[in-house]
């Protein structure tokens, strides 16, 4: 990513207009780069939805470039890959790159980055996209240097220009603005996107379509790093913020610790998860996988309940997917209310329990057989 | 044993301000830090160092001034300070100053000793990209562990280091050769105040500095703007939303006013939720 990662961050935009205007003709061994590419990222049998989020975002690309969308997806040999590869035919792929080998089992740099790397090369898309998650950063970064080409991390918006250059937005400056960035000379043009940034697509029940295999041409020996064992979460269950129905979270106005066991009590009842802002992390009073926001999660659910949250710009870019968003602040001109769709001007403290209260009242089953009858 | 550390001087981001008028930056007195994350990687490797003794050097590529920041881990107990600094560097994207910094720990190796391991931080608070590390690993040909969350085992005699990774949904326990690069994950380690005689030799030690010429930049148009295959078109403030909330009256009955307010607004909110307090 270019701007915000400036030795000097500050001159980035005085930056941006030397550069600005200096589109070259494309180099004559790019011009074969067509196509627009979602990497599908599987681990121990399992597609990280972000690479759904990422194919509707693709086709979207692939329509206005009249271009072919495929998905790259590499993964032991077997029916986990296979199911991987007809799914995104589902979400919108017109052919998959597959890639299967038993060396890549689990995820290890070494062994992905040749395989993304050498179906790159030989197959050249024009756009690349790949989630923005532990793997796919750790495998975006290897293959860009390994390409020699841009990449544009963390973008919340993607689009084509006129002449066909993929316009890729992201936060800049803290989050406080937005810049658009341009891979104008190399290729493929790389970006990534963080899970929940982009809408899920339809799913549609469709029969697989092309599918080219491609070997991993590796040995066990040539992989240096081994995978020795795996711990999985004690708690891995339960935290699933990123893709809860239903948040309540709670920021520096609840004051202390203590009083944020009402966020925890209010998502218990809701059967919802508890999320934060980055103070609350940055105190140590909740761990850190639970901050809402543009260092912390992207969240789409379909009810946001924030409580002593201000609203600032990166809490805010973390939660406007929401489909409805309430907010509970006693300052009335909080920027929350410029963002919420409904709001309450109070103290959290109180109103939290009275709100507990309420909903295990109303959502009860006892509640509703007598509303019924 | 000798790692090397690259960190990174950021604005204290915290405090950057926008213009409301003009959605320019207003940049001054924004006060510079370590970034944090990086902190992370300078106590990994200095819990090494005292472990298994040797010598920790940190390096950064910034402006001249990124020298306080150095001068700052000298005082957490780095034993060397490298800055890289060059009006070429100015402008870099991740794949330049991957660039740069490859070049520089190559020829810290040649002047101090092969580094075992370069240690990063997981990103940047400002760039938050993640990418500089692995970007870095791959142009000096070292294994890459990224989001380390432990370094669980270290045998030098075999160069041989095992790692508990972060990954989706628990931690990967990796093993792998030395030289390796690593990038550590927040919140893993305390981070050390220093000792006193840190302070003062801090104080008095002298940070190397090196031009791009200096620390054998090869090809200068790969670095800075010049070298950075993406380009910033256009910075522009995100635009607001049309409407603002509708504020329900705090009443005798407020939980009750609010909810109401929320089921009217969206009418299958109320099974949705009843749904998922039965637990479905
Ligand atoms: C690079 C960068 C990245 C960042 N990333 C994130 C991120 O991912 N997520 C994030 O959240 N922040 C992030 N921030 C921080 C962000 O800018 C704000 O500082 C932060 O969101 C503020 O948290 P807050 O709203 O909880 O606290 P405050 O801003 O202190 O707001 C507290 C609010 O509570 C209200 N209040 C006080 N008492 C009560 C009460 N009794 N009842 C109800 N309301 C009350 C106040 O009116 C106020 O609006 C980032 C900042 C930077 C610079």
């Amino acid at each position: 990513m270019s701007e915000p990662n400036k030795s000097e961050p500050t001159k980035a935009p005085a930056a941006a207009n030397s550069r600005a205007a200096t589109k070259k003709e494309l180099p004559e061994h790019f011009k074969g780069y067509k196509h627009v590419w979602v990497f599908v990222e599987q681990e121990r049998g399992h597609v990280h939805p972000v690479s759904w989020e990422l194919m509707g975002a693709g086709r979207k690309l692939a329509d206005k470039l009249k271009v072919d969308l495929a998905a790259v997806v590499i993964g032991p040999t077997g029916a986990a890959t296979e199911q991987a590869a007809a799914e995104a035919f589902c979400y919108g792929a017109d052919l998959a790159y597959v890639v299967a080998d038993d060396l890549l089992t689990h995820y290890r740099n070494e062994a992905y980055t040749k395989a993304l790397t050498d179906v790159v090369n030989t197959y050249k898309p024009e756009i690349l996209l790949l989630g923005a998650t532990t793997l796919g950063r750790d495998l975006a970064g290897s293959v860009a240097t390994t390409l020699l080409t841009g990449l544009t991390a963390d973008c919340t918006e993607l689009d084509v220009d006129a002449d066909g250059s993929l316009a890729a937005t992201r936060p800049t400056f803290g989050g406080s603005l937005l810049c658009t960035i341009y891979t104008l000379n190399y290729r493929p043009q790389m970006a990534t996107v963080r899970p929940r940034v982009m809408a899920m697509p339809d799913r549609e029940a469709r029969p697989a379509g092309r599918i080219i295999n491609h070997p991993l041409g590796l040995i066990e020996d040539d992989i240096v790093t081994k995978v020795l064992s795996f711990l999985p979460d004690r708690d891995s269950a339960k935290s699933n913020l990123a893709y809860a129905d239903v948040v309540v979270a709670g920021g520096l106005g609840l004051g202390s610790p203590e009083n944020f066991q009402l966020v925890r009590q209010l998502a218990s009842v809701l059967g919802a998860e508890f999320g934060c802002s980055r103070p609350l992390v940055q105190k140590g009073w909740v761990t850190s996988d639970r901050q809402i926001g543009q260092t912390g999660k992207t969240i789409r659910p379909k009810l946001y309940i924030a409580a002593g949250i201000s609203g600032a710009i990166q809490h805010r870019v973390g939660v406007e997917g929401a489909d409805l968003i309430v907010a509970i602040n006693t300052d009335k001109n909080a920027p929350i209310f410029e963002f919420a769709h409904v709001g309450i001007v109070t103290d959290a403290i109180r109103l939290l329990p009275a709100l507990t209260e309420a909903f295990r009242a109303r959502l009860s089953p006892h509640s509703r057989d007598r509303i019924a009858s | 044993m000798h790692i090397v550390v690259c960190i990174k001087q950021v604005p204290d981001s915290a405090q950057i301000r926008v213009h409301p008028v003009t959605n320019t930056i207003m940049r001054q007195g924004v006060p510079t830090i370590i970034n944090p994350y990086d902190l992370f990687a300078l106590e990994a490797a200095l819990a090494l160092r005292d472990k298994f003794g040797g010598e920790v050097t940190v390096l950064t590529m910034g402006p001249p001034s990124a020298a306080d920041s150095l001068r700052k881990a000298l005082t957490f107990g780095a034993d060397r300070a490298v800055l890289l600094t060059d009006r070429f560097f100015a402008g870099a994207d991740t794949l330049a100053t991957t660039y740069a910094l490859a070049t520089a720990v190559r020829k810290i190796g040649d002047t101090f000793g092969a580094p075992d391991i370069v240690f990063t931080g997981k990103q940047t608070i400002d760039g938050d990209t993640a990418q500089v590390g692995p970007g870095i690993a791959k142009r000096l040909g070292l294994l890459q562990l990224t989001y380390v969350a432990r370094i669980a085992e270290l045998d030098l005699a075999a160069r041989s280091v095992k790692v508990e990774r972060r990954s989706e949904g628990g931690l990967q326990v990796l093993q792998t050769r030395l030289p390796c690069l690593i990038t550590m994950l927040e919140a893993t380690n305390e981070i050390r105040r220093g000792t006193m005689a840190d302070a003062l030799r801090a104080a008095r030690a002298e940070v190397v500095t090196w031009s791009a010429q200096v620390a054998g930049v090869e090809d200068i148009s790969k670095c800075g703007l010049r070298g950075s295959p993406t380009i910033v078109k256009r910075v522009f403030a995100p635009s607001p939303r049309a409407e603002k909330a509708a504020l329900v009256e705090a009443g005798d009955a407020p939980a009750d006013a609010l909810i109401n307010e929320m089921f009217r607004r969206q009418p299958k909110l109320e099974s949705e939720l009843a749904a998922l307090a039965r637990g479905y």
